[in-house]
């Protein structure tokens, strides 16, 4: 029976030391350098207010823990939804005017990955510019940098909140330079194709509410050959 | 027994490790895909949503026509005549597979956006303007994983009921060969 035991108890010791070692590896590095940082194409920056009070709204489930508002929202309770959560945003361009509307879809990826620091969500916005028209990002996210310094931390906090200074990159792909792929669909970027990036800059996390003080950021690059194709239409 | 320890220590790390390479983070929740077989190839699935209900998030010009209550519409969106709706998206059985929103511009361009969460997305920009018997047409623009490099079209169509009535959206997928333009 003490070998049973011995042997029980070294396995879960075992199962601890590899949820450490995952936990603080430092081979996990939060991404906090654009792609598009070396990119010759124009370039489109697109800033959200994303704190769960300064969205228009937001939605979800328990199991996405995103927070609903208005209050008054319907939850994403059926079971084919309550993997996702949906955010809506007023974008703001670069001088930090209004420039339109983001709706982003976002769901927990069906793939592995914590073994190699990576906590998948597979997301769309579909973006609609009141002087240019629609567009959607399609992006795969790496969301375990934001789990592992800021939910986490504010989970086992005293306080359920977590405050600091937060800079990273959601975006890690599907394009092979860790991008998101553009593509146009109305008005002036009716055909346009191009590469996105999204990255946040959090502040204050709770428990209770998710991002308290956090601003997401889209950097678009539209390829210029389809972009002049497209304004030619 | 030490030995035993330390060997239940590499085993249960390994054992961790395979789950952590091996096991998805999730374990998305799928419906069976009601479809139908087109003559050309295609398949034909239909999606329907009943309004108000299904309906997540209204926004526009109009403050009385904005849900649900508290939603506070950004005046340069409603000045641009800009209207948004977000909804819950059923296949035939009525079950709820998805979301989808619905962007309308002033100069009459529409767009949806599908999000089936176990399958992917899909982005159609619609024709400005339906036929005479109500149905708006679009081409698939881009689709993400199942929908990836499909191409496609949905029909839009209104019909009216009750307090508010069915939104019938019906979308024609065909797989590519590569060999399109």
């Amino acid at each position: 029976m003490k070998y049973l035991l011995a042997l029980l108890a070294g396995i879960a010791c075992g199962v601890i030391v590899f949820v450490l070692l995952v936990y603080y590896n430092p081979l996990a590095r939060r991404p906090s350098l654009s792609p598009l940082a070396v990119s010759s194409s124009g370039q489109m920056e697109l800033a959200f207010a994303a704190g769960s009070r300064e969205l228009v709204a937001a939605t979800g489930s328990g199991l996405t823990s995103a927070t609903r508002y208005p209050a008054s929202i319907q939850e994403l309770w059926e079971p084919a939804v309550e993997d996702t959560s949906l955010v809506v945003a007023l974008l703001r361009n670069s001088r930090g005017q209004p420039a339109g509307l983001g709706i982003k879809f976002a769901t927990t990826a069906e793939q592995p990955g914590i073994l190699n620091g990576v906590y998948p969500v597979s997301s769309a916005w579909h973006v609609w510019l009141v002087d240019r028209g629609g567009l959607m990002i399609d992006q795969t996210e790496n969301r375990w940098s934001l789990l592992r310094e800021i939910a986490l931390p504010a989970r086992v906090s005293s306080a359920d909140s977590w405050r600091g200074t937060y800079y990273g990159v959601l975006t890690d792909g599907p394009n092979a330079l860790g991008t998101g792929r553009v593509a146009g669909g109305s008005g002036g970027l009716r055909g346009a194709r191009g590469e996105a990036v999204e990255a946040v800059s959090v502040r204050a996390w709770s428990v209770a509410d998710g991002p308290v003080a956090m601003e997401g950021r889209l950097t678009i690059a539209l390829d210029p050959a389809a972009e002049t194709a497209a304004s030619a239409r | 027994m030490f030995k035993l320890f330390g060997f239940g220590i590499v085993l249960g790390a390994a054992l961790a490790a395979a789950a952590a390479y091996l096991l998805p983070v999730t374990d998305l929740h799928r419906e069976v895909s009601i479809v139908s077989v087109q003559p050309n190839g295609g398949i034909r699935e239909a999606w329907r949503i009943h309004v108000p209900d299904d309906r997540i998030l209204a926004g526009g010009g109009n403050p009385a026509a904005t849900s649900p209550a508290g939603v506070d519409w950004p005046a340069h969106l409603a000045t641009a005549g800009i209207e948004a709706e977000v909804f819950k998206l059923r296949d035939a059985n009525d079950v709820v597979i998805g979301l989808g929103s619905r962007i309308a511009a002033p100069t009459g361009e529409v767009e949806w956006l599908l999000h089936l969460p176990a399958r992917g997305s899909m982005y159609f920009p619609m024709n400005p303007a339906p036929d005479a018997s109500g149905l708006r047409s679009g081409g698939l623009r881009a689709g993400t994983r199942e929908f990836d490099g499909r191409l496609g079209s949905l029909g839009e169509r209104f019909l009216p009921g009750g307090d508010g009535g069915t939104i019938e959206l019906t979308g024609v997928l065909v797989a590519t060969t590569g060999n399109e333009p």
